[in-house]
């Protein structure tokens, strides 16, 4: 609980701190660490070529019910760290409706397996983590990085899994931490074993997004820089329709000439 | 009463003449445009030619020019004539390319148009979803329509999931260019690379 307590402080210290310096060049990358970043997103390509998708094709070709299973599962470990964001972005109505949720299917749902809570009326609805709630405080993203195997993240966003990884997260916390206070079942490796599956279920979702991606693009690297950061954005904005893609500003400058 | 009928049908005729003309709002385009797509992608014709029958599509239902001016960005005003030109054609070329390339994947896209916004007598956003299935979760996709002429509205962007892929090819065209010296001709280079591949 203490180190609970002690990560929501530092996140309103860093918000303290750093809240009015957001977002300076709008509409600019900032790819501070460019030729770095090129050459991890270089190693991670390979990376993926050698492991990950064949790794994600072998998922794909589970019966669909496991799949889906998996995916439901991860869903509601998720929200471990997305009630305590709910929390943080003031959204309780969400916060409550994502612990219902959670109490539902880790019980009558199996761990989560199934999704029992959804005919309840507790509805999915967007995760959140540490990142996102920088965001919403007003934190800048500062700089884009690109992490080995991890892939492409922000200052920012790297801020927000050092705070979960630090407290933040209380999967982490009984797994990796070994926090014995909450539940003594859990060990290192169901940590880490959750987020390598959680990263495969991702990859497997999109691998014809991915190829046709790839085939299609002249700038990888450009191309996957930018709907991250694009995405990164609609999350913090929690807006499921309009987003600032949606703004004219951008397009008038094309008229106006 | 010969006469009469046929004055009453030849209105009739006329009225939906003018109604097809003058009323094809932008969501009916979307609707009829995505499902003319579906057409294509379902039917057994051989992958080239599905390609060339979407490159069709693309060329009649998006405004090529248009995209093609707004992704340069801030490197549009640094263009000379010539250079405009060339780039014109190369990027219709990869534009349609790249366009029935990312498509023509897909045998099983149904789209279903769910309303539409609009912004000004420019702008309209048409809002739908590409119908999930076993093997891939229901996607949001948004289309801005160009309705500057309303008988002839043209897509210049399609937001997937609220990414735009118009900015996205934005960022990635002034990438090649900065990394380059700001030299538009690398742009060229890689534009003619993808078409001959």
């Amino acid at each position: 609980m203490n180190r609970i307590i002690t990560t929501l402080l530092t996140i309103l210290i860093i918000q303290l701190l750093v809240v009015n310096k957001t977002l300076s060049d709008e509409g600019e990358v900032k790819d501070c660490f460019e030729k770095l970043n090129r050459a991890t997103f270089a190693l991670n390509m390979g990376l993926d070529k050698i492991i990950f998708k064949p790794i994600s094709k072998g998922y794909r070709k589970l019966p669909s019910p496991i799949r889906t299973g998996t995916g439901n599962a991860l869903n509601n470990l998720s929200n471990l760290i997305t009630i305590p964001n709910n929390i943080l972005q003031g959204d309780f109505g969400s916060a409550a409706n994502n612990s219902a949720r959670l109490l539902i299917n880790t019980t009558l749902g199996i761990a989560g397996i199934f999704d029992p809570a959804n005919s309840f009326g507790f509805e999915k609805r967007d995760k959140e983590d540490f990142g996102q709630s920088l965001g919403v405080m007003g934190v800048g993203e500062g700089c884009y990085l690109v992490l080995p195997v991890l892939g492409p993240t922000t200052i920012r966003d790297t801020v927000g899994s050092l705070v979960a990884m630090n407290g933040g997260d209380v999967w982490h916390n009984i797994t990796v931490r070994d926090d014995e206070e909450y539940v003594r079942e859990f060990k290192e490796s169901d940590y880490w074993a959750s987020r390598i599956t959680s990263g495969i279920d991702f990859r497997a979702k999109n691998l014809e997004a991915f190829d046709a991606m790839e085939k299609n693009s002249v700038d990888l690297y450009a191309t996957v820089r930018s709907l991250y950061l694009q995405d990164r954005k609609k999350k913090i904005s929690n807006s499921s329709g309009k987003t600032e893609t949606m703004d004219d500003g951008d397009w008038d400058t094309l008229e106006n000439q | 009463m010969k006469i009469l009928k046929n004055f009453f049908f030849s209105i009739f005729i006329f009225l939906i003449l003018i109604n097809n003309s003058w009323s094809r709002s932008p969501s009916e385009f979307i609707s009829s445009l995505s499902s003319e797509a579906s057409n294509i992608l379902s039917s057994k014709l051989t992958k080239d030619e599905k390609i060339s029958r979407l490159k069709e599509i693309g060329e009649q239902s998006v405004d090529i020019e248009g995209v093609g001016f707004y992704t340069l960005g801030k490197y549009r005003k640094m263009l000379s004539d010539s250079q405009k030109k060339q780039y014109m054609e190369l990027f219709k070329d990869y534009f349609l390319k790249s366009f029935s390339g990312r498509l023509v994947g897909y045998t099983d896209a149904k789209i279903a148009v769910l309303s539409e916004e609009i912004k000004n007598e420019k702008y309209t956003i048409v809002y739908s979803k590409l119908i999930g299935t076993s093997e891939r979760p229901e996607v949001k996709i948004d289309w801005r329509v160009y309705t500057k002429d309303p008988e002839n509205p043209l897509i210049r962007d399609l937001i997937i999931e609220g990414l735009s892929l118009a900015r996205t090819q934005k960022e990635e065209f002034n990438s090649i260019i900065a990394n380059n010296d700001g030299k538009i001709e690398a742009l060229f280079e890689n534009l003619n690379k993808f078409i001959e591949n």
